[in-house]
């Protein structure tokens, strides 16, 4: 079974919801939209207090190229526009939304029917995904439009579909492959078609045989897209090892990207919307979030609008446990850690976890035993240990030559240091100053 | 750590079956100063938590046990330990900031200051002896003297069989080279270690022994006695592959078996001492952080760079 | 006997050789250098704390010497007598600068300021600064993880472990400004000493709508701006729901203290006032006030 070569871990994959079907979430009472949900610039409203909004209204802007719009998840009133305190942890300007009743723009299509067919040209299809706000859905939120237009100078040969949701946990993409495998299948092909392509392969952990003997049942007769199962191995789900896994091309470090290497990646998530987009002409409102944890009494994949606070999540999985010592918006290895469940569920929140203090209290650490553990699982070849004691005395310098620019902030180096070191924290430190110090020094040139 | 100590443990069985009380004895003082020591230097010293949960000062006790013969005076034990821990490791920094494997650094400087009670070693099962253990030449010994020309020690090498189980002469822990093979393969199983640096090694020797024995039988023996004689396999299985002394990628751990292989074996023929390996490893530590400065691991997206 | 002659002699010679070679490549080898930078590097405190811009004191000193004139050349660390001696020997005028301190802009207490989470990542407040807002509902205050603590050459700054805040030795800082570039939140700010040295400024950096920073902290600027009415020398401004006191206009008159509404000016090295009967004062003032007088070392 293909795999990517270098590093890795095994947690333990905790996924408890895998059996459990989608449910749909009841409206909240208030909807909370922060303005910067994705990659780039942050949208800019185009409504303000007091205006009345339909399900699917168009409430802000993209604010440049590398932007997306944001609607309303919901029909009310708008109350205001002031500031909330996101999965970042910081407080951003949002659009808060008083919920009257469930009134949807009448341009959406809301039946259940599978469209197949459309006469849309490439650009069309491209202009109706920008139109709609989607962006990618496995929390990373990058602006789908742009993604899916590739500079110029990249010839995409293979379109790689994420569906290997490889952190513990979470199982939102799981349960969306098993229930909703057609909308899927037509939404790659859209895709195909964007670029111009004629290879996608869905990429799926072997822990999901359901998911990948359903597909598979459905792609026989469909050429140009087949399944692939991969190897189960964290972190998997990452562009770059996806795609070394599926198409053994590894792709350079920053600023190369995956388009250098003649590869496309989307989220099984952001596929689903693209269908949901195109076809229904259904702008991205809502998403699947699965709500999770060891001591939670009724973990379920909902289906939920955006902006709903994530404790109307939490009491509908059963309330908080007593014990909860963190709330993480994501999984236990990259998801953020909420400061308090007003936050709103926004287009990367692809799971709500609640771990209990024994698990999520740090222990003491010490002094690094150079064992190389955390260096024979980073999947990018770098040193963990190295980067971190460089971090830790202000070496950006040395940071820099150890490829430090390459992590992608899986954090299999912190879950495996026996040492207990926060080396994460401390990479991302380093990340933080010598990516500014790039950038100050490509805008002297 | 725990594993470590679990791996060592045949060995130790090994050694009393073999040397019976002067290797419990000289384990026990070990094993107790260098605790004592840490605990001191940490609590009392420093003024610092205390260190010893780690379970290294306990190993660091184990293995400087295992590199001295079973007659060495007690305080010689205790210096030992006091050298091994606050020379070796707490003077660094405590455990992680050692440039030196602190129980060579113990051991070596015993041999040192103590050659004639160091190169003594008592003949194997005098399992109620203790300081008045008699002694005799080690299967290392004999391998020096027919390397320089005295065939006749030929005949009193030991078979190659009480080589392999361990009824000869030594240090506590080296003799048995079964229940050190049995100890590597609890590190594997478990993960503690990976195979590079015991298996460089002592392929290492093995050619380099085997290419001189293929030169001339008369002087150079067969590998196979190399192997098994000597603190070869402890140092390649147990004292090489510490941690913090050792690379830190598979690239870079095999420059360092093959350069503390290829040193043994130098020392061992061209050098005065019969036992090589402890300043082998010692010089290879020194050359550990320059090893990890030009071993990097395989970046991901270099190839295409 | 002979032996020890011999070696005596033998070994006197070599020494006696070697000492004329090492002699006589000094002297050919040897680098002309100014004296001058070595006088004024022993004048100056050898902390190399990097305050002047210069990377090392005896880089300073050759900075000194090679200018025509000591413009923007100042050494915070030492007193201005130090200065005028080093413009003595270059034979420049120095321009006699302000004398200024650290002030640490916080009083957000682990009483005044509530902690609403826990914070384990890396003790690092430049860590910390990436992770979220905090530990508490205020995001813009100290983090309490002692950057500027480890940054200071002088030991001038260290954690008060009651109040979670740092604390400046006023005697001991030298305005190098190493803690005020440590801080990822720009908490820190060297501020102009004034006779005896006093000084009044607002503990605050919240930059948040009033009614939020209110809840965050007791004594956060809530931006209502009383003080900058209050002040007759215009020196306080308001911005971003934050008011500043200007150092260069204040005058020290502490009208400006008496009208926050939310005690978050400071008045430090002050004599306590007598205090009119009217006004009650609310005990968070008093834990402040005795933080601040300990810095009068």
């Amino acid at each position: 079974m293909n795999t990517f070569k270098i590093g890795g871990v095994h947690p333990e994959p905790n996924k408890l919801t895998a059996g459990k079907k989608i449910e749909t979430l009841g409206l909240p009472k208030q909807a909370v939209f922060p303005l910067s949900q994705h990659i780039g610039a942050p949208a800019v409203p185009c409504v303000q207090k007091g205006d009345m909004v339909r399900v699917g209204t168009r409430i802000a802007e993209p604010g440049g190229f590398m932007s997306a719009s944001i609607h309303s998840s919901v029909s009310g009133k708008v109350a205001k526009i002031d500031s909330i305190v996101d999965a970042s942890g910081l407080r951003k300007p949002a659009i808060f939304i008083d919920v009257e009743g469930d009134e949807w723009e009448p341009s959406i299509d809301r039946t259940d029917t599978l469209l197949l067919q459309n006469n849309l040209s490439r650009e069309e299809i491209i202009e109706k995904i920008k139109d709609s706000g989607v962006v990618g859905m496995g929390g990373a939120c990058f602006p789908t439009h742009v993604k899916l237009s590739p500079p110029k100078d990249c010839t995409i040969d293979t379109l790689i579909i994420n569906a290997v949701e490889c952190e513990p946990y979470l199982t939102a993409d799981h349960r969306l492959m098993l229930e909703h495998p057609d909308e899927i299948i037509v939404g790659i092909k859209l895709i195909l078609k964007v670029l111009g392509v004629d290879r996608a392969v869905i990429g799926v952990e072997a822990n999901k045989p359901d998911a990948i003997e359903l597909l598979k049942s459905k792609t026989t007769m469909v050429s140009g897209i087949e399944v692939m199962p991969l190897k189960m191995k964290y972190p998997q789900g990452g562009e770059k090892q996806l795609i070394e896994a599926v198409t053994g091309r590894q792709v350079p470090p920053p600023p190369a990207l995956p388009a250098n290497v003649g590869c496309v990646v989307q989220n099984v998530g952001t596929v689903f919307a693209i269908y949901e987009a195109v076809m229904k002409n259904k702008p991205l409102i809502e998403r699947i979030v699965t709500v999770t944890g060891k001591d939670v009494k009724n973990p379920c994949n909902l289906k939920v609008r955006m902006g709903t606070p994530v404790s109307q999540l939490v009491e509908y999985a059963g309330g908080m446990p007593d014990d909860t010592g963190k709330l993480i918006s994501g999984g236990p290895m990259m998801g953020r850690p909420l400061l308090d469940d007003t936050a709103p569920v926004v287009k990367g929140t692809s799971g709500i976890l609640l771990i209990p203090e024994s698990e999520a209290a740090r222990r003491e650490e010490r002094n690094c035993i150079r064992c190389a553990k955390c260096v024979q699982a980073c999947p990018m070849g770098l040193e963990p240990y190295l980067l971190a004691t460089a971090s830790e005395s202000g070496d950006w310098e040395c940071a820099e030559e150890n490829w430090i620019m390459s992590c992608i902030e899986c954090g299999c180096c912190q879950s495996t240091c026996p040492s207990r070191r926060p080396l994460l924290d401390w990479v991302r430190l380093a990340k933080n100053r010598v990516g500014g110090i790039i950038r100050s020094r490509n805008a002297k040139k | 750590m725990r594993w470590v100590i679990v791996a060592l443990m045949p060995a130790l069985i090994a050694s009393f079956m073999v040397f019976g009380l002067g290797s419990l004895i000289v384990t026990a003082t070990s094993v107790l100063s260098c605790l004592f020591f840490e605990w001191f230097i940490t609590r009392v010293f420093l003024k610092r938590p205390s260190t010893l949960a780690d379970g290294s000062a306990i190993i660091t006790g184990i293995l400087l046990a295992f590199n001295l013969p079973s007659n060495l005076p007690l305080y010689m034990i205790v210096v030992g330990a006091l050298v091994a821990i606050g020379i070796g490791k707490m003077a660094f920094g405590g455990l992680g900031n050692n440039p030196f494997n602190p129980a060579l650094v113990g051991r070596v400087f015993l041999l040192i200051s103590f050659p004639a009670k160091m190169t003594s070693w008592p003949v194997p099962h005098q399992l109620t002896a203790y300081a008045d253990a008699v002694t005799g030449a080690t299967p290392m010994n004999l391998i020096g003297q027919i390397a320089g020309g005295n065939t006749a020690a030929m005949d009193q090498l030991p078979a190659l069989k009480d080589l392999f189980l361990g009824t000869i002469g030594g240090c506590i822990g080296e003799v048995s080279a079964l229940a050190l093979l049995i100890g590597l393969l609890i590190l594997l199983w478990r993960k503690v270690i990976t195979w590079h640096i015991p298996v460089t090694i002592l392929l290492t020797v093995a050619v380099l022994t085997g290419i001189m024995w293929l030169i001339n039988p008369v002087l150079y023996v067969n590998p196979l006695y190399h192997l098994c004689s000597g603190g070869l396999m402890l140092g390649a299985i147990f004292m090489a592959t510490d941690y913090v002394t050792s690379p830190m990628t598979p690239k870079g751990m095999v420059w360092y078996g093959i350069g503390i292989g290829f040193l043994t074996v130098v020392i061992r023929y061209f050098g005065s001492y019969p036992e090589g390996m402890s300043f082998a490893i010692l010089l290879m530590n020194a050359v550990t952080p320059l090893i990890n400065n030009w071993c990097k691991p395989k970046r991901f997206g270099e190839a295409v760079k | 006997m002979t032996f020890i002659f011999t070696a005596v002699l033998v070994l006197g010679l070599t020494g006696l050789v070697l000492g004329l070679v090492l002699y006589g490549v000094s002297r050919k080898f040897k680098v002309e250098e100014d004296p001058r930078v070595g006088q004024i590097t022993e004048l100056l405190p050898g902390a190399n704390c990097g305050g002047c811009g210069f990377p090392g004191c005896a880089a300073f000193a050759a900075a000194c010497v090679k200018s025509d004139s000591m413009e923007g050349l100042k050494c915070s660390a030492c007193t201005s007598e130090v200065m005028q001696q080093i413009a003595a020997i270059t034979g420049h005028a120095v321009e006699v600068g302000v004398e200024k301190v650290a002030v640490v802009r916080c009083s957000g207490s682990c009483e005044n300021r509530p902690r609403t989470g826990i914070y384990d990542g890396a003790r690092s407040c430049a860590a910390a600064a990436l992770m979220n807002g905090g530990e508490t509902g205020c995001f813009y205050g100290c983090l309490g993880c002692g950057d500027c603590v480890a940054a200071c050459k002088f030991d001038a700054i260290h954690m008060d472990t009651e109040t979670c805040l740092p604390v400046v030795d006023q005697d001991k800082c030298t305005a190098c400004g190493a803690c005020v570039k440590a801080c990822p939140r720009f908490i820190i700010e060297l501020r102009n000493r004034n006779k005896l040295d006093r000084r009044v400024y607002v503990s605050c950096v919240n930059k948040d709508k009033g009614p939020v920073a209110k809840k965050a902290c007791a004594v956060g600027c809530i931006g209502c701006g009383k003080c900058v009415k209050a002040c007759p020398f215009e020196a306080i401004t308001l911005e971003n729901n934050l008011a500043y006191i200007d150092p260069e206009k204040c005058r020290l008159c502490r009208k400006c203290v008496d009208e926050c509404p939310q005690h978050s000016i400071v008045a430090v090295n002050f004599p306590p006032k007598k205090e009119p009967a009217k006004t009650q004062e609310p005990a968070v003032e008093a834990p402040r006030e005795n933080t601040e007088s300990t810095e009068n070392k």
